[in-house]
């Protein structure tokens, strides 16, 4: 029996392994290989011809610290992480709280919500691009209706970066919405009634019940909205290409320019493991909430 | 509710609504109209559909239709035998260092492949996968999130089923294959929508890892289409564009319910 056993054991680990293997593999040659090669080749220096590459410790992350640009990029994140992460996340909430009350086009009104969703970050690039055209761009007809002189949005530095948040948010807060609509329909109906009954104002109930109701789904709908903060930068290649004088340049998209158009990999490198570690961040904030959210049911 | 309020809401919903939907709205409008009409919002002008002559002869748009369509579907298949093969073996084996293997693959959920394209631009470039569509796949195959949740899945299947069909002498791989997969044919379809509509609008990776119109998806090749340098107008801009969403979004709209609840199902497991 014993032998019996202990021979099972021994098949579910081959087999555990063999069923494991596939994706392992995957994973560690485009995921975690990657990191450590990245964090390898960021302490390196970026060779030329006659300089071959050579071992420099933390002098590339010094080279950024030291870099005007860098540090711009990183404010034009924070700036555009610290815009669309709540209002999208507010945006959302009032698209839900409508797309779930009793009013009529309601199927109309979910879907336009959502529709953005499905969209390629490209193809929201060139629809909005027809907005901010100078001059012929609907924003620019419009203000002309109230005299309002031709605004070249995407060419100035200070409404180049606005021009893409706005983009941003117009992509997301439907995806957002549907989370916040799930949650919504969990909320028993006797509360509203009680609530009713109670004669607590519809703002009352709002935020007393279902806000504070809502707030897991607030806290994982957040962790996206961070990721997405660091990953939806396609729409800068269409709009603005980081310009004007690199106004509206995001993380992400310095990496790709310094990697692939200034072929100066060492340093993408040593923005990327920033990002790494950012990242790392929200990880714990989300394995932090998770644990919450298990010790809360 | 008081009809007021009522009132409110219909209205200040129904505008969000209009307001969001109008950049479609606007290109739909562009898209049908010659330049000049399309600008000066001439709403008695002629429709026309010379756009999208000019924008189909402007660029091989059937070869990206195809590619886009090969590099789902290689992702999708990828996606799907990896993900079931690890996801069952998380989810119904013991064995040792399963949990340790399963924190790592957690740990990929945030290390996001479009941050790491410097390396694995490298990786690519040193399997010879430089400008091939397996090569734009590949990194997206073993994905920790699919795998997460097939795990849920297989989890939620109930294990006498597992044991009747280990008495009738079924394989692992017979058990597998005839008690989980079906079972989980809603996660499949959930799972192939998400999948699916992010691999269709995915662009920097494909920007960085195509050199060729034969390897090039819908995305880039829309971005090249419409980069400035082209001097392309906003009409055919507009045409190229819906061109390019059209299939996902008629295939939204169709089945509109099915692509709530998957992405629900993806984001809330």
């Amino acid at each position: 029996m014993n032998k019996h056993v202990n021979l099972e054991r021994r098949r579910q680990a081959i087999y555990g392994w063999l069923l494991l293997s596939p994706a392992a593999i995957l994973l560690t040659v485009f995921a975690f290989y990657p990191s450590l090669a990245t964090f390898w080749s960021s302490t390196f220096s970026r060779g030329t011809r006659r300089n071959p590459t050579e071992f420099v410790g933390g002098e590339n992350y010094a080279d950024l610290f030291a870099d005007p640009t860098f540090w711009l990029v990183v404010k034009n994140n924070l700036f555009y992480a610290g815009i669309t992460i709540p209002v999208s996340i507010f945006i959302a909430l009032a698209m839900a709280l409508w797309a779930n009350s009793k009013i009529p086009a309601r199927g109309f009104v979910r879907t336009a919500y959502f529709t953005p969703t499905v969209l390629p970050m490209i193809a929201a690039a060139n629809l909005w691009l027809f907005f901010y055209t100078p001059g012929l761009g609907v924003l620019d007809q419009i203000g002309a209706l109230f005299g309002l002189p031709s605004v070249n949005w995407l060419g100035q530095p200070e409404t180049a970066l606005w021009a893409i948040i706005i983009v941003t948010i117009w992509k997301e807060a439907g995806f957002f919405m549907i989370f916040y609509l799930a949650a919504l329909q969990t909320i028993p109906e006797d509360l509203k009634e009680a609530a009713d009954i109670e004669g607590a104002s519809r703002w009352t109930y709002t935020r007393r019940i279902v806000l504070p109701l809502l707030m897991p789904t607030t806290l994982f709908i957040m962790v996206n909205a961070m990721i997405n903060s660091v990953k939806l930068i396609d729409h800068l290649f269409i709009l603005t290409k980081g310009g004007p004088s690199d106004a509206s340049k995001l993380i992400l998209y310095y990496i790709w320019e310094m990697a692939f158009a200034f072929f100066d990999a060492p340093h993408a490198a040593a923005m990327t493991i920033m990002v790494l570690l950012v990242l790392g961040v929200v990880a714990a904030i989300q394995f932090f909430y998770i644990d919450k959210r298990t010790h809360y049911q | 509710m008081s009809r007021w309020t009522k009132y409110a809401d219909t209205i200040g919903a129904t505008a969000l609504a209009i307001i969001w939907i109008a950049p479609l709205v606007f290109a739909f409008w562009a898209a049908f109209h010659s330049t000049s009409d399309a600008v000066n919002f001439n709403l008695t002008s002629p429709w026309t559909l010379d756009n999208f002559r000019v924008a189909w002869d402007g660029a091989p748009w059937l070869r990206y239709f195809l590619n886009t369509f090969l590099l789902v579907t290689t992702i999708l298949i990828g996606q799907f035998i990896l993900t079931t093969l690890a996801g069952f073996a998380f989810a119904q084996l013991n064995f040792p260092g399963k949990n340790f293997v399963f924190v790592l693959v957690l740990m990929q959920l945030f290390i996001l492949p479009e941050v790491l394209i410097v390396e694995n631009y490298a990786m690519i470039s040193r399997l010879g996968l430089f400008d091939t569509i397996l090569g734009v796949g590949m990194p997206y195959m073993a994905s920790a999130f699919g795998i997460f949740l097939m795990r849920q899945a297989f989890k939620g299947v109930p294990i006498e089923l597992h044991e009747a069909a280990r008495i009738e002498g079924c394989s692992w791989f017979g058990i597998l294959w005839r008690v989980y997969v079906p079972l989980a044919k809603p996660t499949y379809l959930a799972y192939a929508l998400v999948s699916v509509s992010t691999h269709w609008n995915n662009f920097l990776w494909p920007l960085i890892v195509t050199n060729s119109p034969d390897t090039r998806p819908l995305t880039v090749g829309l971005s090249i289409f419409g980069a400035p340098e082209n001097g392309v107008d906003i009409s055919v801009i507009s045409a190229a564009t819906l061109m390019s969403v059209a299939p996902l979004l008629i295939a939204f709209l169709v089945f509109q319910r099915q692509f709530v609840q998957a992405f629900l199902r993806a984001g809330i497991k």
